[in-house]
């Protein structure tokens, strides 16, 4: 069945907009990531305008993430005064990223932008979540006992100290304001949630217990998104309620099942998972910056002012 | 694929002498709209244009064989063009140009070859192609030729550009009709129809009409909505969003008891 988008001014099939969805709310469920990294980029590869991809895909990120944060409200891991310094610095960050955003474009460069930082941050992150479960995993198969993490860096003997009791943290609020800010940045820039990145910093940086880390990003992801989506309808109008309708729609079946998954596997395994899903996503991208396109010229709208 | 029909229909003859206009051989296209509007339903997927009319003569026809150009154009609009060149093993946008005027959608059919049928004279005097379109006087095209190049080799793979040879039917010289088919991906505004009559590869007459191509429905209202009102949009979508969010973790809690 083909529907008629009326933002986007395309017609696409409607069964492969529902898959599409649900594949993403199925990773949302799953990992705790909005799944806007792998959404934004298929939207491209359907024909979708990017800025109303990336604009709507905010919005699809909203749905998906309230049935995971309810979900994980009702089991009790959501660690809220933590989630709402992320948001504090998401807020601050999403800002930023946006006139970045504009200041790419303006030049013509918003795409080698894009993927530049998609190649670069999934890599990183991608490889060193990778090693990390690796060893995890082996460690438990081990059957040993399980060394203790170094409990406390430098970073968290800034001053302004918290205690989150949720994470069972005492530390000052500057790193977690700091990573939520990052995560602004790169929403605003890549058009995604930003729950590749966070949760990683949660684990790692923050040393967040990884059972309240899924829960708190996507807390922090909803109102992120939300944000983004209405400043994506107010300045540019590039939001498509058809589009995100039945996005959203298959997203929260998903999302259902990802979460139910999620919560009956090992955290290693799923870490695993998610950071081969996003190694992947990275392989292709940066094969699409080297190969030599079959079109060098591309065209661009103008918009009306 | 839904058949739109646009009749552009045939008048009946009128008293022949008052339509005789010097120049153009005692020719005439004669057609009358019968639909002015193509409407985007949340369903469209395209659909076919069918244009119909004839030729009134006031004496009998020269003995040089006529021909039929139909050309649809869509809203012209703003591009820029641009290209990627490899640097540092990395493929990036290095060089633009910018195209003030191009037609989002634009079909040339003909009765017969086009080189048999238009002149390149005449092509460029009335601006019937897409690259005598795109270059005709008024645009303003900055950079190379070569950026235009692309954008109509670009366009015409996306099948939003084309010629189709040999497309109208022409009969006894006095009644043609044609089928233009129009892509899913349809911008809104109106569609230019031009209809040249055509002999001895000469424009003899020429007809323009004009139908526009709008949402209709609950396409239209989301669309007026999202210019009108944007913060209320932005609010009605992130409504939707959550509620259908809540609604499926609630559902699925059921289902789970």
């Amino acid at each position: 069945m083909q529907l008629y988008l009326p933002i986007a001014e395309v017609s696409v099939n409607a069964f492969l907009l529902l898959g599409l969805g649900g594949l993403v709310g199925l990773l949302s469920g799953m990992f705790g990531v909005g799944g806007g990294f792998l959404i934004t980029p298929l939207l491209f590869f359907i024909g979708i305008p990017p800025a109303v991809a990336v604009a709507t895909s905010a919005n699809q990120i909203v749905a998906s993430s309230v049935s995971g944060v309810l979900a994980h409200l009702k089991r009790r891991t959501v660690d809220i005064p933590m989630g709402l310094v992320l948001l504090a610095g998401g807020l601050i960050g999403s800002t930023l990223g946006i006139w970045v955003f504009n200041l790419f474009r303006s030049m013509g460069q918003v795409d080698l932008i894009v993927k530049l930082s998609y190649v670069l941050f999934l890599g990183t992150v991608g490889g060193l979540m990778f090693v990390e479960s690796l060893r995890a995993i082996l460690r438990s198969r081990r059957a040993g006992p399980r060394p203790q993490r170094v409990r406390h860096n430098r970073l968290h003997a800034l001053p302004l100290k918290v205690k989150f009791r949720a994470s069972g943290l005492y530390i000052s609020v500057f790193p977690p304001l700091a990573v939520g800010m990052l995560v602004g940045v790169m929403g605003a820039v890549m058009g995604v949630g930003g729950g590749f990145l966070m949760v990683p910093a949660m684990i790692y940086l923050l040393q967040m217990p990884t059972k309240v880390v899924i829960g708190t990003s996507l807390f922090q992801i909803l109102f992120l998104s939300a944000y983004t989506t209405m400043m994506h309808a107010i300045t540019n109008q590039t939001v498509d309620l058809v589009l995100a309708l039945i996005l959203i729609l298959g997203g929260v079946i998903g999302a259902q099942v990802g979460t139910t998954i999620g919560a009956r596997m090992k955290a290693e395994n799923l870490r695993v998972m998610l950071a081969l899903i996003v190694l992947a996503v990275c392989f292709q991208l940066a094969l699409s910056l080297v190969w030599t396109p079959s079109e060098l010229y591309s065209i661009d709208p103008v918009e009306a002012t | 694929m839904r058949r739109l029909v646009l009749a552009l229909l045939l008048a009946l003859p009128l008293p022949l002498a008052a339509q005789d206009t010097e120049g153009r051989l005692g020719e005439e296209i004669v057609l009358g709209l019968s639909a002015d509007e193509v409407a985007i339903t949340v369903t469209f997927d395209g659909s076919d244009l069918l244009v119909f009319g004839a030729i009134r003569r006031s004496a009998p026809p020269p003995a040089t064989p006529a021909e039929i150009v139909l050309v649809v154009s869509g809203p012209l609009v703003p591009v820029t063009v641009r290209r990627a060149e490899r640097v540092a093993g990395i493929w990036m946008n290095t060089d633009a140009a910018h195209v003030d005027l191009a037609p989002s959608f634009y079909a040339v059919s003909t009765s017969g070859p086009l080189p048999e049928v238009l002149s390149a004279v005449e092509n460029q005097r009335h601006s019937v192609t897409v690259p005598r379109a795109i270059r005709s006087v008024g645009n303003r095209i900055e950079g190379a030729d070569t950026f235009v190049e692309a954008l109509i080799r670009i366009r015409e793979a996306e099948g939003l550009y084309r010629i189709e040879e040999g497309a109208v039917d022409f009969e006894e010289e006095t009644l043609f009709s044609a089928s233009v088919g129009l892509p899913a991906n349809l911008t809104e505004g109106n569609y230019d129809i031009r209809i040249y009559l055509t002999r001895d590869r000469r424009v003899v007459d020429w007809y323009e009409a004009t139908i526009g191509v709008q949402r209709v429905g609950i396409e239209r209202w989301l669309y007026n909505l999202s210019i009108q009102a944007p913060p209320l949009y932005g609010l009605l979508a992130l409504a939707i969003a959550a509620l259908a969010g809540w609604t499926a973790s609630a559902a699925a809690r059921y289902l789970r008891r």
